[in-house]
């Protein structure tokens, strides 16, 4: 009984830690889905978010605005700092390379990263921010079924539940609206777009609002877990093997391979760990993708790939 | 021959002027589309054919010169303001959304006559289902239209060349447009799929009374399509008239056949 309890506590938490990867991963997948580029900045727009909103909350706190206010007005001031980076990178950076090569829109996320990185710490600060948005205490479940229960923590579900309505509501989005169907039209083909209608650069702007937006969300569930910090930025090398098992296409996609990947690399470092010499979970994800890579490049969810000869 | 409906002129081309740094494209060119004609632009190869067609669906702006379309004069317009005032268009080396079905393809035709708001389409009720199963209607009759129901499905990238064409003729008939701009439409196919598509854009002009500008190469086929031809070389047009006329034309013959200097 002991040995099942242990079981289902590491499955349970590995499967939660797993789904807070996706909310990082599925900014990645809204862009490349929506445009075609793999976005290198989504961790630095994580981090951005997250400082905006960290440090906009501390100082309403400090000039004695009730809580709940000061986290409405926080939230607010970093969407309406999203929005502006959106509008920024569409603006001076994606804009002006439209109908270019996707690696050379690649090459140019890589310098917006060190943008964002840069103008984030030196605008709100580079220490550690402690972030409390959601509680962090644990639940003991099945105290009568297991000695000692199996410990569910607060935020992760909390982390699994935002997640769960996030993709949701971006699936339909992109399912039903014209603007969803608009975006994956840009994705495939600027000038067959344009033809049609659809106006790129807005199209574009929507389409890095959303990813800022889901950055905003992501940072609130880490920033409470870690604290608002640099480091945050590398969550985005956590959500590589997130997204090369979902597929880079697919938003369910991003959320199952979050889950294989969470629950993956918690129940080796509990099973396998401790006979090759333990913290195999820093790198059990990655050799997860590889695995995937090997048997469907194009991941579990994502489209297949035929190209005619 | 059918006659163009009426004398009304949709689109006025006038003096336009292109550069490409050193290159020039395009040297004062004229010439005008009357309302439900079906107009040819020829000219052999590097004439401005194309680039003639990218300025008036405002992919290029004209350096000197001006178009007037639906009795409107403008300057600098966007691609997609040209297809929010009903010119719609094909490409040469077809531009189609290659992950999405043939289906969803020709949807997206119609994303400029989608008028629910956002969170109606989402919950797709009420006004928002009335409105989605209208354009899936009027999306199924160019699907007809076109005989391309058994492909409805299938994503486009893997279709035939031929079939391709078909569908991005579709999605440019989705838009419902005043003006319809075709690329060499029958570039690189064979001569059965090359008579179905002229029976296409036959039927287009005379069923949906659209006017059609179109670029081609194929001589046989400007001749049985167009009502009038103009001929493009070098960037400057060389002649403007009926087919029977531009058969006899002297500079229409020595800009394809080569004159001896």
């Amino acid at each position: 009984m002991i040995a099942l309890g242990q079981f289902l506590e590491v499955l349970i938490g590995g499967l939660m830690s797993g789904v807070l990867y996706s909310l990082v991963a599925l900014g990645f997948v809204l862009i490349f889905k929506a445009s075609g580029v793999f976005n290198f900045a989504q961790g630095a727009m994580v981090l951005l978010a997250g400082l905006a909103l960290v440090r906009s909350l501390d100082l309403l706190v400090a000039n004695g605005f009730p809580l709940w206010v000061a986290i409405v007005l926080g939230i607010g001031f970093a969407a309406v700092i999203m929005a502006t980076t959106a509008w920024l990178i569409e603006r001076f950076v994606i804009g002006p390379l439209i109908n270019q090569d996707a690696l050379t829109l690649f090459m140019s996320t890589i310098g917006v990263t060190f943008v964002l990185e840069g103008a984030a710490e030196m605008i709100f600060g580079s220490d550690v921010y402690p972030l409390r948005l959601f509680p962090t205490d644990a639940w003991f479940v099945f105290e009568g079924l297991f000695p000692g229960g199996i410990l569910i923590n607060k935020l992760d579900v909390w982390g699994a539940l935002i997640a769960g309505i996030l993709v949701a509501g971006l699936a339909i989005f992109f399912q039903r609206t014209k603007t969803g169907r608009a975006l994956r039209a840009v994705a495939d083909d600027h000038l067959a777009a344009h033809s049609v209608g659809i106006p790129i650069s807005w199209i574009w702007f929507v389409v890095w609002l959303v990813a800022g937006l889901v950055a905003l969300v992501a940072a609130t569930v880490w920033g409470t877990k870690l604290g608002v910090q640099f480091s945050i930025t590398f969550l985005a090398l956590k959500a590589l093997p997130v997204l090369i098992i979902g597929g880079l296409t697919s938003i369910p996609g991003a959320i199952a391979g979050g889950l294989i990947v969470g629950a993956g690399e918690k129940l080796a470092e509990v099973y396998l760990g401790p006979s090759i010499g333990g913290g195999i979970e820093y790198w059990f994800g990655y050799v997860l993708a590889l695995t995937v890579l090997l048997v469907r490049p194009q991941g579990l969810f994502g489209e297949r790939i035929i190209e005619r000869i | 021959m059918r006659a163009p409906d009426t004398n009304e002129i949709l689109l006025q081309v006038e003096g336009v002027a292109l550069a490409f740094g050193g290159v020039r494209a395009l040297r004062d060119v004229s010439f005008n589309v009357r309302k439900g004609e079906i107009r040819a632009i020829i000219g052999p190869n590097g004439a401005g054919k194309t680039s003639m067609l990218n300025v008036i669906n405002g992919f290029y702006h004209p350096d000197r010169g001006a178009i007037t379309f639906k009795g409107r004069t403008r300057a600098r317009m966007q691609p997609f303001e040209a297809a929010r005032g009903g010119i719609a268009r094909t490409f040469q080396n077809v531009a189609l959304f290659k992950g999405m079905s043939a289906l969803d393809n020709i949807m997206a035709g119609r994303t400029l006559r989608v008028r629910r708001g956002l969170l109606w389409q989402m919950l797709r009720y009420g006004p928002a289902l009335a409105e989605e199963v209208e354009h899936r209607h009027r999306v199924e009759e160019i699907i007809d239209f076109l005989e391309i129901e058994s492909i409805r499905k299938v994503p486009v990238g893997r279709l035939p060349y031929g079939l391709q064409k078909r569908v991005e003729l579709g999605r440019a008939l989705a838009m419902e447009p005043d003006l319809l701009l075709l690329d060499e439409p029958m570039a690189g196919m064979n001569l059965e799929e090359k008579e179905d598509m002229s029976r296409f854009i036959i039927d287009v002009n005379s069923h949906y009374g659209t006017t059609i500008v179109l670029i081609e190469h194929d001589m046989a086929v400007v001749m049985d399509l167009s009502d009038r031809v103009a001929v493009l070389d070098h960037g400057v047009k060389i002649a403007d008239g009926t087919p029977d006329e531009m058969r006899e034309n002297q500079a229409v013959i020595d800009a394809y056949l080569g004159v001896a200097h």
